[in-house]
């Protein structure tokens, strides 16, 4: 479903402060596998992400969705193939625009946009209810607000019904829950499982939590240095816990885990 | 303040309104700050007359002159998304050029339109309503446009030019060319631009090269006037706060001008709304950042402390 080829990424190529970000990753993944990603800060996860969606372009590699190669496609037209969270809830949405219509730009993604009233009433609102209703945080009553106006959380839940309204390909979550309050993050993460599962969605999700990245989808990748260091899945997964993680982690790359928000939770 | 100027400040507020809502467009749905404005108002003047005097029907050369204020805003996007030109630079590009073009299409500095057949001569013995015939077709032009735009950013493509406009980012992770916005914004833009100077030239009976000087600023001032009054969240309110603030800035300029006020005369303008604008922003400002910001101030200025009294 997604396959990232031989992926070399360099920000600010031929300066004295040339960054390889990454540095040659292979990674095949099934229909509806749900893929959890973890690293240390500054290991490419992020970097990884974005040449997915394609606000980051490879130097050399290819990225193929479906069938499709969308090495060169634009952000804007991968967008129908792929659904993104961001990990700064106001990132992901529009404040001075009300929920229904955040919901109506998201049900227009992929397609033609027309000249036509973009509020559809009756059936189509009574639909949106429902999906807003789903996420549990009374979104449904309130289509008229300004997005602007809704907490972290909400807005995240929001985000997430975005990116996953329509039928699409692939699904992106790069640390969706990272600036949320513990409560919300739980929500949020449950929620993201529950709709991965029902629409078995092909996902990439990015944590750092090493806990998450193991209660949570199939198959974890470790990222250090540009490069997937890790890749575990299957029968020995399941018998994977943090602690495992960290000897694997230090076996591999003869250094400790230093990164404290990484061995939390 | 004699009825004739009365009249003729809300012409002038309503033709500015449309200048209003065309840099409401640019400067805050697509959040790029165009200053093609001061071009494309004498180029939809300067098109309108050229084809009013050589006998093109009133109506069509209104739109030849919109058309044109269009095609201007479209120069400014191309040159900004095709070649990276920093927004402001490409508008001042843009604008520039227009000095010249407008010369070019005119053919001298000015067009004088007295007895010409305007857009609004077919209303004058139809409304019988003597000096205020212009100010009742522009009110219904300017009301027309404030729902035309509304409807323009209700439906999906002005749903993603607010997108775009306000979060780029988020924009294109639902398919949103910013680029295409940027185009389509502000060819709207500056075809309401265009309008407004076609119309100006019709009421005015005249088409000046220099006429342009300075539109950009008023449409900033009657928009900030009207984003006070009636605050900016909804579409609707703030093209409504367009039109308010237009007539309101136009009125108090003529009431300044008749009584004599500080002894400003018709030349000071745009000094006077370079002033306006540079205040209301940086109030406007001052608002946002601390709430009661300006009043604890007076307050604290004015309300002598109380272990101070007598000190
Ligand atoms: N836009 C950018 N410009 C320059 N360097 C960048 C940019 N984005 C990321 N980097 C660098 O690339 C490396 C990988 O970053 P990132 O993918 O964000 O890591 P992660 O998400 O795993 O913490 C880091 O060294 C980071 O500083
Ligand atoms: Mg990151």
């Amino acid at each position: 479903m997604l396959s990232i080829c031989d992926a070399y990424v360099t920000f600010n190529p031929g300066t004295p402060i040339a960054v390889p970000a990454l540095r040659g990753v292979d990674l095949d993944l099934a229909p509806g596998e749900f893929v959890t990603v973890i690293g240390t800060n500054g290991a490419g996860k992020s970097t990884l992400l974005s040449a997915v969606a394609g606000d980051v372009r490879l130097d050399r590699g290819g990225i193929y969705v479906d069938g499709h190669d969308v090495t060169r496609w634009p952000t804007e037209r991968r967008a129908s193939l792929i659904g993104r969270v961001f990990q700064e809830p106001r990132a992901g949405t529009c404040s001075s625009l009300t929920v229904e219509e955040n919901l109506a730009l998201a049900a227009s993604r992929g397609g033609r946009r027309r000249l036509r009233l973009a509020l559809g009433r009756g059936a189509e609102r009574a639909r949106l209810k429902e999906h807003l209703a789903r996420l549990g945080m009374g979104l449904e009553d309130r289509l008229g607000a300004h997005v602007g106006t809704l907490s972290g959380g909400q807005r995240q839940a929001l985000s997430l019904l975005m990116a996953t309204l329509l039928p699409m390909k692939i699904l992106i979550l790069d640390e969706h829950t990272a600036a949320l309050d513990p409560g919300a993050a739980a929500t949020i993460l449950a929620l993201s499982s529950e709709i991965t599962g029902e629409q078995r969605l092909t996902t990439l999700m990015v944590t750092h939590s090493m806990r998450n990245s193991l209660d949570h989808g199939e198959r974890t990748i470790m990222m250090n240095a540009g490069r997937v260091l890790l890749d575990i899945r299957g029968d020995e997964r399941k018998g994977y816990d943090v602690p495992d993680l960290l000897a694997l982690f230090k076996k591999t790359t003869g250094k400790a885990v230093e990164d404290d928000q990484l061995v939390l939770a | 303040m004699s009825m004739l100027a009365l009249s003729g400040a809300i012409e002038a507020g309503l033709l500015f309104s449309l200048v209003a809502l065309g840099v409401y467009i640019s400067f805050r749905v697509l959040n790029f700050p165009d200053l093609t404005v001061d071009g494309s108002f004498p180029l939809g003047a300067a098109a309108t007359a050229v084809a009013i005097v050589s006998g093109i029907n009133p109506l069509l050369a209104t739109l030849i002159g919109t058309g044109a204020g269009a095609c201007a805003g479209f120069v400014s996007a191309y040159l900004n998304v095709r070649f990276r030109i920093l927004n402001l630079l490409a508008g001042i590009l843009t604008m520039v050029a227009l000095y010249s073009i407008n010369l070019r299409v005119m053919g001298r500095p000015n067009i004088s339109l007295y007895g010409e057949e305007t857009i609004f001569t077919p209303f004058d013995g139809l409304l019988g309503l003597g000096i205020w015939t212009n100010a009742v077709v522009l009110l219904a032009i300017a009301v027309a446009m404030k729902f035309a735009v509304d409807w323009f950013l209700a439906t999906e493509i002005g749903l993603a030019l607010r997108a775009s406009g306000e979060n780029p980012v988020m924009a294109r992770a639902q398919s949103v060319d910013n680029d295409r916005m940027t185009l389509i914004g502000l060819t709207i833009s500056n075809g309401l631009v265009g309008l407004a100077g076609s119309l100006f030239a019709q009421s005015q009976g005249v088409a000046d090269v220099s006429m342009g000087i300075g539109t950009i600023v008023t449409g900033l001032a009657a928009l900030i006037i009207g984003e006070t009054l009636l605050g900016s969240l909804k579409v609707g309110w703030a093209t409504l706060g367009c039109l308010a603030g237009a007539l309101l800035y136009r009125f108090f300029i003529a009431l300044a001008l008749s009584a004599g006020f500080l002894g400003i005369q018709a030349q000071d303008l745009n000094l006077v709304t370079a002033v306006v604008v540079a205040v209301a922003v940086v109030l406007s400002r001052a608002r946002r950042k601390h709430p009661l910001h300006l009043r604890t101030r007076l307050q604290r200025l004015f309300a002598r402390p109380q272990g101070q009294k007598g000190a």
